[in-house]
């Protein structure tokens, strides 16, 4: 392939599709297996033609059998919630980095660099006692207090405002703004894409985040769509459901699988960015 | 800008321009507060404070914990489970971010060429990215099953026999690395799309006036402007490798015979099911090392594409 690859550029295109096609197999066989009837783990379960009768069952039997509506409200609080508070420290720290000096902001700033590796998940268990001393075990405000500062999207919104021409802030300035009007009127309006493309990054994360949430909450009630789903295959994969499994994890996949097939362009930016750029 | 302003107070010093400076450092150190407050509780203090409680021990059942200076330690490296969770972590590190990385390369070469066809493809290759990991695992538990599974039906079809993938304990960390690759490689991959992007094409066209043919081409201009890619996306993977473990938490629990337990797991479990919180907070202590030593090892690389912009 490599020496022809012009003329071979129809087999090379083909060889691509088929590749594709293996590696989102699991997601394919997800779409498909959910709308198909329960056939009682039969041998052609891992089928991958669409049914001949499909059917919502499997998705009426997980609503049924797990509490789907509220982990959705759950995960929506939680996921919007930090954001809510993230927006806000780190357009401060980035401001703060990317236009001020001050005694210490080297050391500050590598301090800040450190939280990119201590990532939360290795300190669960510290933070797990935090949490407890602080009244919020099995709370949603639980799951939400060790992201509300974010190193990453202090960096990003540092990186964003530098690209700003300082002439803006300086007009602006000269006509007496205050730091807040600065920020409101002239640079954050500026620093929309940099804002748009953490919200997405942070949206995803935390959607998708399993661990301190599972270790965080005790009762069924506060539990967010992941927690919720491990517990959901748990009890139906006893029973062999796999269409069931099918539908709950299409459940919990799809919000964010159609929001990145309407705003691709955007997610793609922000995973980039999300790496900060190598 | 900022030169300018730091000229005179270099030059002259008067006190009125360090109290100028103090004030906007006042400033700047309150627009930090807020996330510096946030850092400090869940990010600094917790290394402080799991460091202290690793010098305790409380049975469990007992009202008190008592000091035992570094005993949580010896009891964790002398335990078997631990040792075995080191050594599955190291492979499963070596097993996932190496595939990944090449993986993602190759696709991101192959891909490269912006056609409505590749852009399709990648975004489908990217797509196991978004869905959460415990989702990748409900969806793995079916393709690994035996006999019936996605796996063993297709390669039953093509006359291949399959295995007992998690169940195995020789195969099943090989089966959650394989997991892991899956869901990360098409992230990786879009590092490598900008990566390509970015070289100028100049040197190419050089390449090509000098006769290169595509593979010396690949080889001796594309892989070297994408080495500091390269190494930004070992970073990210190697991290993920120590800091992720729904998936065993989902699938395998550790097992089959401690096969598929990794450092976290390890640390979740004596934290969540065995309550013996000195075993936890000591495995947290070394686990944090691990992952401060890879930091210092690569924040050069990291901090170098932080102020890649400027």
């Amino acid at each position: 392939m490599r020496i022809e690859l012009k003329p071979a550029a129809t087999v090379a295109a083909a060889l691509m599709c088929a590749i594709t096609l293996i590696w989102t197999s699991p997601l394919l066989w997800m779409a498909v297996a959910a709308f198909r009837p329960d056939t009682g783990g039969s041998i052609d379960m891992a089928s991958l033609l669409p049914p001949r009768h499909p059917t919502l069952a499997n998705f009426a039997e997980a609503l049924e059998s797990a509490d789907f509506l509220r982990y959705y409200l759950n995960t929506a609080i939680v996921v919007l919630g930090i954001l809510a508070c993230q927006l806000v420290t780190i357009t401060l720290a980035g401001y703060a980095f990317a236009r001020l000096r001050f005694p210490g902001h080297q050391a500050l700033f590598y301090l800040f660099l450190l939280q990119l590796m201590l990532v939360p998940p290795i300190l669960i268990v510290p933070n797990l006692t935090t949490i407890v001393r602080l009244g919020l075990y099995d709370s949603l405000l639980g799951v939400m207090a060790p992201y509300v500062a974010s190193a990453f999207g202090t960096f990003m919104m540092r990186q964003t405002f530098r690209t700003i021409p300082r002439d803006f802030e300086e007009a602006a300035v000269i006509d007496g703004a205050r730091l807040w009007q600065l920020l409101r009127y002239v640079l954050l309006p500026l620093a929309k894409p940099g804002l748009v493309a953490f919200s997405i990054v942070s949206v995803s994360a935390h959607w998708n985040e399993f661990l301190w949430p599972l270790m965080v909450t005790s009762s069924p009630e506060n539990r967010t769509l992941t927690v919720g789903l491990a517990s959901f295959t748990q009890g139906a994969e006893g029973g062999q459901q796999w269409g069931l499994i099918a539908a709950g994890t299409l459940l919990v996949a799809l919000p964010l699988l159609v929001a990145f097939v309407g705003f691709q362009r955007q997610f793609v930016n922000s995973f980039l960015f999300s790496g900060i750029k190598g | 800008m900022s030169d300018l302003a730091r000229v005179p107070s270099a030059e002259v010093g008067l006190p009125l321009d360090r109290l100028a400076a103090l004030t906007r450092g006042g400033k700047a150190y309150l627009l930090l507060l807020p996330s510096l407050a946030f850092l400090i509780l869940f990010t600094y203090f917790p290394i402080l404070q799991v460091l202290w409680s690793s010098l305790f021990h409380k049975p469990y059942g007992q009202a008190q914990a008592g000091f035992v200076g570094l005993d949580n330690y010896a009891r964790v490296l002398q335990d078997e489970a631990f040792q075995r969770a080191l050594v599955n972590n190291l492979v499963y590190a070596l097993g996932t971010v190496l595939p990944s990385v090449v993986i993602a390369l190759v696709l991101a070469v192959l891909l490269n060429r912006s056609t409505r066809l590749n852009a399709v493809l990648r975004g489908l290759l990217f797509s196991p990215t978004l869905i959460p990991l415990v989702a990748a695992a409900a969806l793995f538990s079916f393709v690994f099953m035996p006999r019936l599974g996605l796996l063993d039906y297709y390669l039953a079809a093509l006359g291949l026999h399959g295995a007992n993938w998690i169940g195995d304990p020789d195969i099943a960390l090989y089966s959650l690395m394989a997991l892991t690759v899956w869901k990360n490689a098409g992230y990786y991959m879009l590092f490598y799309l900008a990566g390509l992007q970015a070289i100028p094409e100049e040197a190419h066209e050089a390449a090509t006036l000098d006769g290169a043919t595509w593979w010396q081409r690949l080889r001796c201009v594309t892989l070297p402007y994408l080495k500091p890619t390269t190494s930004f996306v070992a970073v990210i993977a190697l991290i993920n490798a120590i800091t992720s473990i729904d998936h065993v938490i989902v699938l395998t629990k550790g097992g089959p015979n401690n096969a598929t337990k990794l450092l976290l797991y390890y640390i979740y479990q004596n934290a969540h099911e065995f309550y013996d919180p000195g075993k936890a907070t000591a495995a947290t202590v070394i686990s944090v090392a691990i992952l401060l030593g890879l930091s210092m090892a690569s924040l050069k690389t990291l901090e170098r594409g932080a102020s890649h912009a400027d």
